[in-house]
Parts: structure tokens; sequence; C-alpha cells
């Protein structure tokens, strides 16, 4: 945040409250904008994240939906495409799988598809992540199921503000934006400047932490857990909370490896594909000068997410675990091997 | 891509007059069966997917429809696409991979739009339209306007869970959508009575608890008289409906499919049927036009199309640029 914000009106809100604060006040400025999904009207959502909008908004711009995700994130295209700016929640990430073809192949597609004349101008926002015993229908990230898509912006917040200012920005975008929200976040609670000073632009990601040694790429819930672990630790690390993960800020990344030539991602997805690979792609084929050593990525393992809450715990990077790592990383110079190498389990 | 001028909206106006409707009809004919000669001449690369057969359901819908309605229609869209005003020049340019294409060459036979004639992009993924009409129908609502939405799509879409999916939603929030089924008897290469129990298609109707009919779709003013009664229903509030017109796919299912499954007599029987015949036979019946005019209305159609085939040969290809062009929303573009 600009130091400027310092002196605004700030209050400590949850992140789910942060979520309807950024709905309200686009509703509020915006007739186009309506919000529609599976109990978000007469039961103010899942996960609280629209209370009160079907009683200020009527049900015209809140409607709740059948258990339909690809009709009514298909209606969503429809009424971007005709004017409206929908915000469709998928409670749970994995029920987007029944609905990807309307976001991929139909939203994302519609103005190269009409050389610029027709828009889709939609938000589909889905909750991800582990945490909270949802077992592994209900617990997955599965950001790689959209970040391959060009024409599809896809957006990660970390804390109340980018929670806020990250949809703000998604809801007046004029092409299609899938946020996704960490649903352990939901009720961690963070200060929260509201208003247009607390939009914050699609595309940037953020310098949590500055620091010198290495640089530390995270996203969504392993913010946090990167910055605990660093400062647990005592690492001089940059933590950068990419925000964005397409088209992501490759600039900032490059700019910070150019200082610290060290570079190790955090995230949540399992190894095989994650996004963090991508980070690591472009970082080796783009600034291989710059790198001292090998970069990293710290992540789940190639498991399913499991229930019971021991095992859940020790699938999720902690800010121990994470701390461990990159202490190694920092006093090594080598790259560690993942804990389930370790336990002789997965290579 | 050409611009947007009013040449769309004044060939979706002239059908106003009967012997209009008749030269279009003759039009899309003309235009699909020139499609076949091009592929054989290198000219057109890919596939394609021609709708001869299901002309009257075309040009019915651009007469019911106003130009500010919505419609959205399946890769089998080149004859509802001229109906609707497009330029024969802007949709074989499209199918040729021309610059002058309605979307300048990158989306080629089976992605046609225009918003100025009410055209969604064509849904090359099958069932994909009916969920996004009836989005388009949610806008009209939430607006008040008196604007309705038509998803055409074929029998096969309705075995999709879009089908299910995007007709019980517009029936639970009253849209003002049409939902037409063209059934042209096969999905791909499959007879219909291999994929659904059902023979009256608009039974499925009953499952949302809205209006369904089935009407012959070979007769261009039986389907826009019952068309006109479905549009008329959303228009004024009534919800959502669902029309099945019968008709039969002349052609295979794309340019590879030379339909050698179809059982023998099937289409020679449906050919007494076909729908720019019936129509002209109807015009001399009646005294609306005379043989001469028919005949002076056919020859500038094949004049016109075989212009526009010249033409289309000499047009540009697009250029690298263009490819990098409207992927992304631009920031500046952003509301507020």
């Amino acid at each position: 945040m600009p130091p400027r914000m310092e002196k605004l009106d700030m209050t400590m809100v949850r992140i789910r409250q942060a979520v309807l604060a950024a709905l309200e006040d686009e509703m509020r400025s915006d007739d186009s904008v309506i919000v529609m999904g599976e109990d978000v009207a007469v039961a103010g959502g899942p996960f609280k994240t629209s209370d009160g909008l079907l009683a200020e908004f009527g049900p015209l711009r809140v409607r709740d939906t059948p258990i339909s995700e690809m009709g009514f994130t298909g209606a969503a295209v429809g009424a971007a495409a005709f004017g409206l700016r929908p915000v469709a929640e998928i409670m749970f990430m994995e029920f987007l799988g029944v609905a990807l073809d309307m976001v991929v192949t139909e939203a994302a597609k519609f103005r190269y598809l009409s050389g610029g004349r027709f828009t889709a101008p939609l938000v589909v926002r889905a909750s991800i992540g582990s945490g909270l015993g949802f077992g592994m229908q209900h617990s997955q990230t599965l950001e790689n199921w959209v970040t391959s898509t060009p024409g599809l912006v896809v957006v990660e917040p970390s804390d109340a503000q980018t929670a806020y200012g990250l949809l703000r920005s998604a809801i007046r975008h004029n092409g299609p934006v899938v946020v996704l929200e960490s649903r352990a976040l939901y009720g961690v609670r963070g200060e929260l400047v509201r208003g247009e000073e607390g939009i914050i632009p699609l595309g940037q990601a953020r310098i949590v932490r500055p620091g010198s040694a290495v640089t530390v790429v995270s996203m969504g819930q392993m913010v946090s857990v990167a910055v605990k672990a660093v400062e647990q630790a005592c690492l001089d690390a940059e933590v950068i909370d990419l925000a964005t993960l397409a088209p992501w800020d490759q600039q900032t990344v490059l700019d910070s490896v150019a200082k610290t030539g060290r570079l190790v991602v955090v995230e949540e997805a399992p190894a095989s594909g994650g996004w963090g690979s991508e980070i690591v792609s472009t970082v080796v084929s783009r600034a291989f000068g710059d790198l001292k050593v090998a970069p990293f990525r710290i992540t789940t393992p190639d498991v399913p997410v499991p229930y019971t809450p021991k095992l859940e715990h020790q699938f999720l990077p902690t800010a121990e675990y994470v701390g461990t790592q990159i202490s190694h990383y920092l006093e090594t110079d080598r790259v560690p091997d993942p804990w389930w190498v370790e336990e002789g389990r997965l290579s | 891509m050409t611009a947007i001028t009013s040449e769309q909206l004044e060939r979706r106006g002239a059908l106003s007059e009967p012997a209009e409707v008749y030269r279009r009809m003759v039009e899309i004919r003309t235009f699909e069966d020139q499609i076949s000669g091009l592929f054989a001449q290198g000219l057109i690369h890919g596939t394609t997917h021609t709708c001869q057969g299901q002309e009257a359901l075309d040009v019915a819908l651009a007469k019911v429809l106003e130009p500010t309605d919505a419609v959205a229609c399946t890769y089998r869209g080149h004859g509802i696409a001229l109906a609707l005003g497009m330029t024969p020049e802007e949709v074989l340019g499209e199918i040729m991979g021309r610059s002058t294409g309605c979307v300048g060459g990158l989306g080629g036979s089976m992605h046609l739009s225009d918003p100025t004639i009410g055209l969604l992009p064509t849904f090359a993924i099958v069932g994909a339209g009916i969920p996004i009409a009836t989005g388009a129908a949610v806008a009209f609502q939430t607006r008040g306007e008196k604007r309705v939405a038509v998803s055409v799509f074929g029998d096969g879409a309705t075995n999709i869970g879009g089908f299910h999916e995007g007709i019980n939603l517009a029936a639970v929030w009253k849209l003002p959508v049409v939902f037409v089924i063209d059934n042209n008897l096969y999905g791909e290469y499959s007879r219909i009575n291999t994929t659904t129990l059902l023979t009256d298609l608009s039974v499925r109707s009953q499952s949302y608890g809205i209006p369904g009919r089935s009407v012959d779709g070979m007769n261009v003013d039986t389907v826009s008289e019952a068309l006109a009664e479905c549009v008329e229903r959303a228009r004024s509030g009534g919800g959502p409906s669902v029309l099945e017109v019968r008709t039969y796919r002349f052609a295979g299912h794309s340019r590879s499919d030379e339909a050698t499954y179809r059982p023998e007599g099937e289409l020679d029987s449906w050919l007494k049927r076909d729908p720019v015949k019936i129509r002209r036979e109807a015009l001399l019946t009646s005294g609306s036009l005379s043989e001469v005019e028919l005949g002076a209305i056919e020859s500038e159609v094949d004049t016109r199309i075989a212009e526009v085939v010249e033409s289309s040969k000499a047009a540009p290809e697009p250029g690298v640029a263009s490819m990098f062009q409207n992927v992304w929303a631009p920031a500046d573009e952003d509301s507020r």
C-alpha cells in the first residue's frame, strides 16, 4: 500500500467482509453489476460474502440460482455480452469443472471472435484451497485450469485489502476475470481502506516485505505463510505477492531477482504443473545471468488433499517448513528436497 | 473486416417483402452450394458445416426478430448469418480466412458474429449457446427492456447438460428467451432415434414447466408463425418456450461427410419437401410472383454470389499483427 493510505480511515475487517464491501461498492456505483450463484441471495452466500445484497439491490440484481454451474456461468457470459457486469459465484473451485467451457472456451474468446465488438466483462469468483477439512473434492486450488487461456485474467487475493481492491478492479475490467479466494482466509481479519483509494490494479505484483538475499514469490494463503516463515527464521527475504496470476507481473519478479539472485516460489498447488513452474521457467529463461543459485518451488505433494487434520496440516506448507527450506537454501546454496522425499514416499 | 454499415440492417429490413424472403432463401442455398466447390479448389481449409434444407428456419428467424434481439446459433450458421443481414462478402470472407470476413478471417466457418444484427459469436461447442442466450435474456430482463434472446441449436444439443441447465434457469427466472430446436434428424453422424427415445423433442419443455411445440420446418410461413408466437410470449413477459422445427440436413455433417449412413430413400423423400421449392411454389400459386420474376431473382442471386466468390478470392489475408489484437481487454477500456 502507498504510505498515504495510512492517513485514511482504516478498519479491521474479515476478508469475507472485504469481499462483500467490494460487491456493495461496485453495485452502488454501477447498476449493471449483478450477482448470481447458489444461495447468494436469500442466504447471503455460503461464506456470507453477499450478506444483505438482496435487501439492498433486489432480486433482479442478486439472483439465487439452481445448482447449475454451467447454466448460470453461461448466463453470466450472455448477460456480460449484452451490457451487464455479472459476478458469478462458484462455491468451491471444483464446481467450475462442469462450467469451464463457459469461461475458457466462450467468455475468453468473445472479444477475439468478434473483432472486439462483443466483450465479456464478467467475474467468476471461486473459493479455493485446503486447511478446513472439506476433503479432497472441496480443497484444491486448481489455478492451472484457468491460467493457460489468453484473454482470461486470473487474480488471487491474499488479505482483506487485496480481496477488496482486486475484486473491484475485476468487476470494472472489460473482459473476463477469475477471482480465486482462499477459503481458509475468509475469517481472517485485516486492515481495509475502502473506496477508490482501496482499489488495486490488475496485473501488478506487490512487494509485501522488502529484502535482498532471496526473492520469495507467493500467492493466496501462502503469502502470510511466507512472510511468517522468513520473519521467524530472520531471513533477509523479499516476499512478493503475485496477486494477479494471469497475466502476471514479470517485471516486478525479474527486478527482485536481479537484486537477490535467488528465487523461491511458495505455492499451495501440487508440485506437478503448478503455477510456480511458469514463474521459475520465465526467470530462468529471461534472467539466468542474475541467478546465483538454482531457483526452486515449495509446493504441496502430488497427492489428493487428505482429510484428517494431522495429514491435511502435513500437506500444506507451514511457516516452519518454508522457513527451514529457505534457510537451507541460503546456507548451502543448494536446493533442498521436499519433505516427502525425506519421508521416502515420492520422488 | 468491413466497416459497420447499415447494409446489414438494410438486408434485414428487406425481408418484409415476400420476394426478398425468397431471394434470401435462394441466396443461402446458392451460397452453401458454392462451398464444396471452393474446398475442391483449395480455397477453404479446415472444415465447414452447411445448412441446405434448413433455409426456412434461418429466414423465419430474421423475419420475426428485431435486430436488437439476440441470436445464439451453432457452427452450422452461414444461413442464419446471411438471413440476419450479414453480407455474403463477410460470410465467405470469413470462411476463406480473408480480412473481409466478419471477424477479419480469425474465426473461420464456425465463428461468425455481428452485434449490429444481434448475432453472438456462433457456437462451435454443442449446446453452449443455450445458457448464454439465457444470459442475454437476463440482461434484457434486468434492465426492463422488451428485447428477446433466441437460442437455435440442433437435435443433438438436446442431450447435453447445457440444454437442461439453460432452459431450467430460464424457466425459473421467467426470462424472455426462446429455445429453437432445429431438428434435422442427425447429431453429427448419428440419427436421432439412436440418441434419444423421444420422437417429439418439444415435449422436453414439460420437464421445465414451460410451453413447447413442434412444427414443420420446411415451410417458411409455418415456421414464422410458430416462432412469432413464442417471441411474442417472451417479449410480453410470458417467459420462455421451446419450439421444435423439423428440418432435414440435405448435406452431410461436415464437408468430409458424405452421409452414407442415411437410410435409402430418406434424402429423396425430404428433397421433395425442399423449403426453397415450397416457397417458390407458394409464390407462384398465390400469384405473388411470376415464373419470369422468380427466374430473375434466381439469376440475380447466381450473379451476386459469383461476384462474391471472385471478390473474396481477391481479398487480402489478414496480416500477422491482427492475430495479436482483441485477445485481452485493454485497461483503458475498463469502466470509470
